[in-house]
C-alpha cells in the first residue's frame, strides 16, 4: 500500500483496540446510501518509476524552445543552493509555525525575508507573502480602501499601463465588495501614464492610485510626478515593482515627497522558477502608521521566559482564524517555500549581484530591441526608456508571427493584442540575462525568415 | 541579553562590505549600460541586502531548518492539516526541469505535457469529489473558499435572484469560512453546533430564508466527527434557494469511501496541500482546486484545461463568458498540481479508498487508547472521523493546566503539539489528526507522551507551565511581540 505503513498486525491489533471487528465498521455513522461506488476515472496505482517516467515524458514535450516572453514571470539563472536548501525536509514540511519554539527556523527566515523587503522597497514593514503578484494587488487594493481615512470612496484609480492580468484578478476579486477600478489611458507615444491623463480625475474622491514601475510595457514611469499628484489629490498609492528592477531603480519608499503607501509585487524573479505559473508568491510591504491594515501573516522579534530573543507570528488579530468575520483578508495558508527561496536567493546575490543581474537584463533586451528592430517593418513602439521589456510592432498580426517562431523553437514574446486592440500587431519583449549573444542572434534570424 | 550561539545570529548581521557570492551573479557591467535610465528614477544607495559568501548562506540556512519540526522529523498531528507524508518522488518529478523551464504564457503547442497532467488531475478529482466540473486556478483553500462562494454569488445573480445576502456557517467552522464570506460580499449567520457536535437542524431550519445564499460547512465537521444529519441539511438549504458549500480540507476523511457530489454539495474546495500530500512548506504554498455540480458550471474560474480531439487547450472568458474570472495572473500553483498528480498516479483508484480507510483507523485507534489513559473525548459517543477532539477543561480547572502547557511540554517527548484552541466551542480542546501515513508504533509512542504528560500535570503542574525546556527557545512572550512591533531588523548604530 503506497505510503501507508500498516501490517496486517497492526490493523487487528489497532481494530481490537477500538472494539470494531473491521475498518468497514468504522464508517457506520455515515448512511450507508451515500457510500461511494467505483471510481471510474481513476487507472490502477503506479510504481515511483513508473509514474516517474511518465512525468518525464510529458516534462520533456514540453522543453527546449528558447524564451522571450516576460509578461509577468522572468527566466533567471537561479544559484543551485536555493532549492537544494529550500527543500530540506525541515523546510518543505513543516506546517504554518504556531508552535513557535518548534518553528524557530522558518520564524526567523521569515523575519530576514520581511527585513530585505522592506530595505529592497524603502519601506517600513512587510507581511509573510501573499498568493502571487495579481492576487497581491487585490489585498492592496482593498487594504488602501481600509486605510485610507480621508477618503470614502470605493473607486481605485487604475492606469491601462499595468499588467492586464493583475487588473483583471483584482476587479474579479474586489468587485464582490462594490470595488470599482477606473482605467487611466496610456499616452500614444510614451506608453506611460501621464499627468495631463490623471489631470481629467483631478478632484475626484478615489481611495489609491496604482503606479506600475516598470509598467506593464517595460516602460519606466515618472514615478515622482504621480506619486505626488495621488497624495495631492488624497489618495494613498499602491506600488506594484519588480524586485530585481530595485536592484537599479529608486525604491517605491523614496518616490515623490512622501514615498509610496503600500507595495507589492510578484516575488518569482527572486530565485523561483517559471513553473508553469506558480508557486510564486507575492509581496506586500508599507508603511508603519497601516501595519495593522495588512493582511496575512506577520513575524515579530521577542523575548523567551529566559530573556532569550526568538521570533513568533504576531498581530495575528487581524487574521481570519482570530477575527473570523471581521479579519483584513481570508488568506491562511501563502507561498511560505517560495519565499524561503528568494530569501536564500536574495542573500546569495547581495546588492552588487542584483544590480549586475538587473543591469544584465537590462542591457540584453536594449540589444535584442536593437537586432530585431533592424528588421524591415519592426519598430519600438513607445518613446519611454525600459528596464528589461519592449513593445514592438511587427509588419503583420502578432499571433500569426508568434505562431511561425513557436514552430522554430522561439517563443518570440507576448502578444498585447489580446488585451490591447489598439495594439494588434505589437508584441512585448524580454531578453534576461540568461539570454545570451548567440540567443539574441537566433531571434533575430528567425524573425526576418518569418517575416521574408 | 543572554549570550547568542552563532546560528541565531541574522544573515544581515554576518554581512561585511564587498564579500560577495560571485560566481553566483553575472559579471559587473560598465555604468554605461545602464545610460538608457534617467537618473531620477534611479537608486541613490544601493539596497541593505546582505553582502555573504555562498558557503555562508549555505550554512546559515541549513542550520536553520534544523531549527524546525517537520513531517520529516516527527510527528505531527495538527488537527484539520492533515500532515502526511509528502512524496519525495513527487517533489522530484514536479522538479524536472521541462515543467520548471516553461513559461506560463507558452503557447498550447509547447504545453502539450504539463496540458495532460492537468486534463487528467482535473478528471481525477472530478471522480473522487463527485462533481461536475473542476477548475486548478485556487492557490490555497481559502483561495478556492472564495472561488466557490464568488460562484454561488454569481449564480445567484446571473438569475436576478438579488435578495439573498447571507452565508450560514456553523459555529465550528474554520476561520476562514466566515473570512470568505465576507470578502464576497455577504453577510455572515452563524448557526449553533449541538452537544453531540451535529450541526442544529432546527437553529439551521429557522436561520435558512429568502435572503440565504448558501451554507458553508466541512463534513466530517472540525468536530472530528461526520455530520449524520447531511441529507437534511442539504433540503433545508436547497429548499430555502440557497446552496450548498463543502470545505474540503477535511475531505482526507472520506477520500474514496464518500462523494461530497453524492451528499448534495454544490461546490467543494480541496486542499491538495493537505489530501494529495503536498507539502506545507513552512507556510505554503498550497493549492486549493473547486469542484461544482452542473449549474455552477458556467461560473468557474479560469483558466480550465480543455481537450479538442487529441489537442489539450486553455478554456479561458471566451469560452466560458459567465466565469467569476482569473484570481491569480496565471494558471495557480502549478507545481503543487503537479505533485498532486504524481501523488494520485501513484495511488491510483485503490489507493485513494484507502487514504480514508487508514486515516480513519488511526484516528479511531488513537482516541481509544487516548481515552484509556485518561483523556477526555469531547464526543465520545461518536466515532472519529480522521480527527478527533479532547477537552483539557477538567484538567484546566482542577490543576490549573491549560492545553497550552500540554502542547509545550509534548515538544520536550519531540511530538508536534496538535491543533489547539480550534474549534473555539470546545473549551481548552486539542484536535488529533495523525494521517494514515504513521505506524502504529508512531501513535504509541504519542500515547506514551500524554500518559506521561498527564501524570506530570497532577504531580507537578509548575513544570508544565514552563515548558518547553528542550527547544531553541522557551516559551516565547506574545504580548511583548505585539506591543513593542520589532519586524525588521535595523542595524545597531
Ligand atoms: C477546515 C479548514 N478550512 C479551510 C482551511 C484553509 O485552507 P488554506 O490554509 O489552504 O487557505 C483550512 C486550513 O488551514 C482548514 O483547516
Amino acid at each position: 500500500m503506497p505510503y501507508i505503513p500498516h501490517t496486517e498486525d497492526d490493523v487487528q491489533a489497532m481494530l481490537a483496540a477500538i472494539g470494531a471487528d473491521s475498518i468497514e465498521d468504522l464508517f457506520d455513522e455515515i448512511p450507508a446510501h451515500l457510500k461511494a461506488g467505483q471510481l471510474k476515472a481513476l487507472p490502477e496505482g503506479l510504481s515511483e518509476m513508473e509514474a516517474t517516467a511518465l512525468m518525464a515524458a510529458r516534462a520533456r514535450q514540453d522543453a527546449g524552445a528558447l524564451c522571450f516572453i516576460g509578461a509577468g514571470a522572468y527566466e533567471h539563472h537561479i544559484p543551485a543552493a536555493v532549492w537544494e536548501i529550500a527543500t530540506r525536509g525541515e523546510f518543505y514540511t513543516a506546517y504554518t509555525p504556531y508552535q513557535a519554539e518548534a518553528s524557530q527556523g522558518t520564524l526567523q527566515t521569515i523575519y530576514e525575508y520581511q527585513t530585505l523587503m522592506a530595505r529592497l522597497t524603502g519601506m517600513d514593514a512587510s507581511n509573510a507573502s501573499v498568493y502571487d503578484g495579481a492576487s497581491g494587488l487585490s489585498e492592496a487594493v482593498l487594504m488602501a480602501l481600509r486605510a485610507n481615512r480621508k477618503s470614502k470612496s470605493r473607486r481605485v484609480l487604475v492606469p491601462r499601463s499595468v499588467n492586464p492580468r493583475y487588473r483583471q484578478a483584482t476587479d474579479a476579486i474586489c468587485s464582490n465588495q462594490d470595488v470599482e477600478l477606473v482605467e487611466v489611458v496610456f499616452d500614444a507615444a510614451s506608453g506611460l501614464t501621464t499627468p495631463a491623463a490623471l489631470a481629467a480625475h483631478a478632484g475626484d474622491d478615489f481611495a489609491a492610485l496604482v503606479i506600475q514601475q516598470p509598467n506593464f510595457f517595460g516602460g519606466l514611469e515618472d514615478v515622482h510626478a504621480l506619486t505626488d499628484w495621488a497624495h495631492a489629490n488624497n489618495m494613498l498609492v499602491i506600488a506594484v515593482v519588480n524586485p530585481t528592477s530595485l536592484a537599479l531603480l529608486t525604491p517605491p519608499g523614496e518616490w515623490g515627497e512622501q514615498g509610496a503607501d503600500i507595495v507589492v509585487g510578484e516575488g518569482q524573479p527572486l530565485g523561483v522558477p517559471l513553473s508553469s505559473g506558480g508557486p510564486y508568491f507575492g509581496f506586500m510591504c508599507c508603511r508603519q502608521q497601516y501595519i495593522r491594515q495588512m493582511p496575512g501573516r506577520i513575524i515579530g522579534r521577542t523575548v523567551d521566559l529566559e530573556g532569550k530573543p526568538g521570533f513568533t507570528l504576531t498581530l495575528q488579530a487581524r487574521e481570519q482564524h482570530i477575527r473570523r468575520s471581521k479579519a483584513t483578508s481570508n488568506i491562511c495558508t501563502n507561498q511560505g517555500l517560495a519565499m524561503t527561496a528568494a530569501t536564500i536567493y536574495a542573500s546569495l546575490l547581495g546588492p552588487d549581484g542584483l544590480e549586475a543581474v538587473a543591469a544584465h537584463c537590462h542591457a540584453n533586451t536594449r540589444t535584442l530591441v536593437a537586432k530585431l528592430t533592424a528588421i524591415d517593418g519592426v519598430s519600438e513602439v513607445f518613446s519611454a526608456p525600459v528596464f528589461h521589456e519592449a513593445v514592438l510592432r511587427l509588419p503583420r498580426p502578432a499571433a500569426e508571427v508568434l505562431a511561425a517562431l513557436a514552430e522554430k523553437n522561439i517563443l518570440g514574446g507576448y502578444d498585447l493584442g489580446r488585451d490591447y486592440p489598439e495594439l494588434a500587431d505589437c508584441v512585448l519583449v524580454c531578453a534576461t540575462e540568461t539570454r545570451v549573444e548567440s540567443d539574441l542572434q537566433a531571434y533575430a534570424k528567425a524573425l526576418q525568415e518569418v517575416l521574408a | 541579553m543572554s549570550g547568542k550561539s552563532i546560528d541565531q545570529q541574522l544573515i544581515f548581521e554576518l554581512s561585511r562590505p564587498g564579500r560577495r557570492a560571485s560566481a553566483q551573479a553575472p559579471k559587473a557591467l560598465p555604468q554605461q549600460a545602464l545610460a538608457n535610465i534617467p537618473a531620477t528614477l534611479r537608486r541613490k544607495q544601493k539596497p541593505g541586502l546582505p553582502e555573504v559568501s555562498e558557503l555562508q548562506v549555505v550554512r546559515h540556512y541549513t542550520n536553520l531548518s534544523t531549527r524546525n519540526f517537520a513531517i520529516d522529523k516527527q510527528f505531527y498531528p495538527l488537527g484539520s492539516c492533515t500532515m502526511k507524508y509528502n512524496p519525495r518522488g513527487a517533489n522530484r518529478a514536479a522538479m524536472l526541469p521541462g515543467f520548471l523551464g516553461r513559461h506560463p504564457l507558452a503557447p498550447e503547442s509547447h504545453s502539450q505535457g504539463f496540458l495532460a497532467c492537468m486534463y487528467e488531475l482535473q478528471e481525477f478529482l472530478k471522480d473522487v469529489t463527485g462533481m461536475q466540473g473542476v477548475s486548478l486556478t485556487p492557490m490555497a483553500g481559502a483561495q478556492g473558499e472564495f472561488a466557490g462562494v464568488a460562484m454561488i454569488r454569481a449564480y445567484h445573480e446571473a438569475r436576478q435572484d438579488d435578495g439573498r445576502t447571507e452565508i450560514l456557517i456553523p459555529e465550528a467552522a474554520h476561520g476562514t469560512n466566515p473570512a470568505t464570506a465576507v470578502m464576497c460580499g455577504y453577510k455572515v449567520r452563524e448557526v449553533p453546533v449541538n452537544r453531540d457536535g451535529d450541526v442544529d437542524l432546527e437553529a439551521l431550519k429557522a436561520a435558512c430564508g429568502p435572503q440565504t445564499a448558501g451554507l458553508m460547512m466541512t463534513n466530517p465537521s472540525t468536530c472530528g466527527v461526520f455530520e449524520r444529519q447531511i441529507d437534511a441539511i442539504a433540503k433545508t438549504v436547497h429548499g430555502a434557494g440557497g446552496l450548498l458549500y463543502y470545505d474540503g480540507a477535511n475531505l482526507n476523511a472520506i477520500l474514496g469511501k464518500v462523494r461530497p457530489g453524492d451528499m448534495g454539495f454544490d461546490v467543494i474546495h480541496m486542499n491538495l496541500h493537505k489530501t494529495f500530500a503536498t507539502p506545507h512548506g513552512g507556510g505554503g504554498p498550497g493549492s486549493g482546486p473547486v469542484g461544482v455540480s452542473e449549474r455552477l458550471k458556467p461560473f468557474l474560474p479560469t483558466p480550465i484545461v480543455g481537450k479538442d480531439g487529441e489537442q489539450y487547450r486553455w478554456l479561458d472568458t471566451d469560452d466560458l463568458p459567465q466565469s467569476i474570472g482569473h484570481l491569480s495572473a496565471f494558471m495557480g500553483n502549478a507545481g503543487v498540481l503537479l505533485r498532486a498528480y504524481f501523488y494520485a498516479r501513484v495511488l491510483g483508484r485503490e489507493g485513494m479508498i484507502r487514504v480514508g480507510e487508514y486515516s480513519t483507523l488511526a484516528a479511531n485507534y488513537l482516541l481509544k487508547r487516548l481515552q484509556a489513559i485518561g483523556c477526555t473525548a469531547a464526543y465520545p459517543e461518536r466515532r472519529a472521523s480522521h480527527e478527533f477532539l479532547l477537552t483539557f477543561a477538567s484538567e484546566a480547572r482542577e490543576l490549573g493546566v491549560t492545553a497550552m502547557d500540554i502542547a509545550k511540554r509534548l515538544l520536550d517527548y519531540n511530538q508536534h503539539a496538535p491543533t489547539t484552541y480550534f474549534p473555539l466551542l470546545v473549551p481548552e480542546c486539542f484536535l488529533i489528526e495523525p494521517t494514515e501515513t504513521e505506524t502504529k508504533e508512531t501513535l504509541d509512542e504519542f500515547i506514551d507522551a500524554m500518559e506521561k504528560i498527564l501524570a506530570e500535570a497532577r504531580e507537578n503542574p509548575e513544570m508544565l507551565k514552563g515548558a518547553p525546556y528542550t527547544q531553541p527557545v522557551r516559551r516565547l512572550d506574545d504580548v511583548k511581540a505585539a506591543r513593542e512591533l520589532d519586524l525588521v531588523w535595523k542595524a545597531p548604530r
